[in-house]
């Protein structure tokens, strides 16, 4: 008996002793798109005060949780409770400000006038359908005077995460500092603000829950047998390329400054190419797309077969969690397809 | 009491149990350090970890000569030849991928290190490599991003 009760109190003072430490957790997990100190960067700025003084606990823990399907925040789903407390109580730690307590009774309000309300005072910045602002983060698409993008109100992790209270007091209050201002101020009834909540609440009826599997690409490359010789495939290659209107970069081996000179080998060849209007609007959608940079084609013979292979854009896209950047990488998939043909067939 | 002690013991043995590593497909981080001195430190810490930097594609260069505003923004790629050869040969399908590399962006006076967690590369070859070596890889290049972040 009094072993065990040793091991408990061991136990108890092992857990205290490992306690979760939001401020790493924060480092490593969101400090790359939020930034060290919150102010936003690839993702919103979290110690924007009237960011924290308009959210509760609840909405930042099930954020971290659901993430934002398609909109670049992940869902950490492997975070134990105590690890997505200890990141909220970091966060929490920029505002000097109570947490804000809002009810958690469902806004009853008429949704079609809503809509109508939303027509006129919302879509301007949050999209026709609630789909929220284009691009991410502060690199290249939006000025630095622009703190944040205007969220998608018809994302299942914002719905999820957003209680009505929390919606209404954004709409009654407004966040100063964004672009996002008190319906009050501009002349909307209390009424008026329920019937926005029950609007923006019906975008849920539509949308899949967050968490749910979307349908995976299996095939990793794209990829063509030539018919031509390894000279040949090249050289149809970069004429497919410019017809394409990419430039051509630069022909060398995969081994290029892998080995010295006269040791790479020959029958493995990469041709870089690029279309930098195409480029320009894809780093616009979302600055992490250097990863699929420049783009490529690459041409191998082994055993007397020449194959040309890509990435397959769509199979690399699902790991940004970024659905304006599946449209990009759909293009893409296109575009390597085309090239592909007319070089080898 | 003795079954209540127990029930208790259990329960907190079972909340000691660490969560899962977070198995991210995307590894990012951040660095206090101009664009400059970011990418030296990351061309250091690549070197040091056994790497050699085959080539830096210079993606800012290319759009403002074309009249496009943009952001310091580069791409590192890496490697070791004879981990490359073994996977160019055992798994075809790779060589689109490889040499692997790192994106790396000024976002104002910081700068941003963005890559793909090489086990997606073991999920691209299958069967047909032994899956170590990316667990080598993303041991390194997380090393390599922590030696990028802590750099001053």
């Amino acid at each position: 008996m009094r072993m065990l009760f040793g091991v408990f109190l061991l136990t108890i003072s092992s857990l205290a002793l490992s306690a979760p430490q939001g401020d790493a957790l924060y480092a490593s997990h969101c400090a790359a798109c939020h930034g060290d100190t919150g102010a936003g960067g690839v993702g919103v700025p979290l110690s924007l005060p009237s960011f924290l003084n308009s959210v509760d606990d609840d909405f930042l823990r099930k954020t971290i949780r659901y993430g934002r399907p398609g909109r670049v925040m992940p869902a950490f789903r492997a975070l134990s409770n105590a690890q997505v407390n200890a990141i909220v109580r970091h966060i929490r730690g920029w505002s000097g400000k109570p947490v804000p307590d809002f009810s958690g009774k469902p806004v009853r309000g008429d949704a079609e006038h809503g809509k109508q309300l939303f027509a006129s005072h919302c879509v301007a910045c949050h999209g026709a359908n609630g789909e929220g602002g284009k691009g991410t983060g502060v690199t290249f698409s939006r000025k630095r005077d622009l703190p944040i993008i205007a969220p998608a109100l018809n994302n299942a992790g914002f719905l999820a995460a957003a209680s009505d209270g929390m919606i209404r007091h954004t709409l009654q209050f407004g966040r100063e500092n964004t672009p996002m201002r008190s319906f009050l101020e501009q002349g909307l009834s209390e009424q008026d603000i329920n019937d926005l909540v029950s609007y923006v609440r019906s975008f849920g009826s539509g949308v899949a829950p967050p968490g749910k599997q979307t349908a995976t690409v299996t095939e990793t490359t794209i990829t063509a047998e030539s018919s031509y010789s390894l000279e040949e495939t090249i050289e149809n290659l970069e004429g497919a390329i410019v017809s394409q209107n990419f430039i051509l970069i630069r022909t060398g081996t995969l081994e290029h400054g892998l080995t010295t000179e006269g040791e790479e080998d020959s029958k493995e060849v990469i041709l870089h190419f690029c279309n930098f209007s195409f480029l320009y609007e894809a780093l616009k959608v979302d600055p992490r797309v250097g990863m699929f940079l420049p783009c490529r084609v690459t041409v191998t013979e082994r055993d007397g077969k020449v194959m040309v292979t890509t990435i397959n854009p769509l199979y690399l896209s699902r790991l940004f969690n970024n659905s304006e950047l599946d449209e990009f990488c759909k293009r893409m998939h296109g575009v390597y397809s085309a090239i592909l043909e007319d070089a080898t067939l | 009491m003795k079954r209540w002690l127990a029930s208790i013991f259990l329960l907190c043995s079972l909340l000691h149990i660490p969560s899962l590593v977070y198995a991210e497909e995307i590894i990012m981080t951040r660095s206090v350090l101009a664009f400059p001195e970011a990418m030296l430190a990351l061309q250091e810490s690549i070197t040091a970890h056994g790497y050699t930097v085959s080539r830096v594609q210079r993606i800012d260069v290319g759009l403002t000569g074309m009249g496009y505003k943009t952001d310091k923004y580069r791409v590192v790629f890496a490697g070791k030849i004879e981990e490359i050869r073994e996977l160019t040969d055992k798994a075809p399908a790779l060589t689109a991928y490889l040499p692997p590399k790192i994106s790396i962006f000024a976002e104002g006076e910081q700068t941003v290190l963005v890559t793909i967690n090489p086990q997606v590369y073991a999920e691209i070859a299958g069967d047909a490599i032994d899956p170590i070596i990316f667990t080598h890889w993303e041991s390194d290049l997380r090393s390599i991003f922590h030696d990028v972040n802590v750099a001053r």
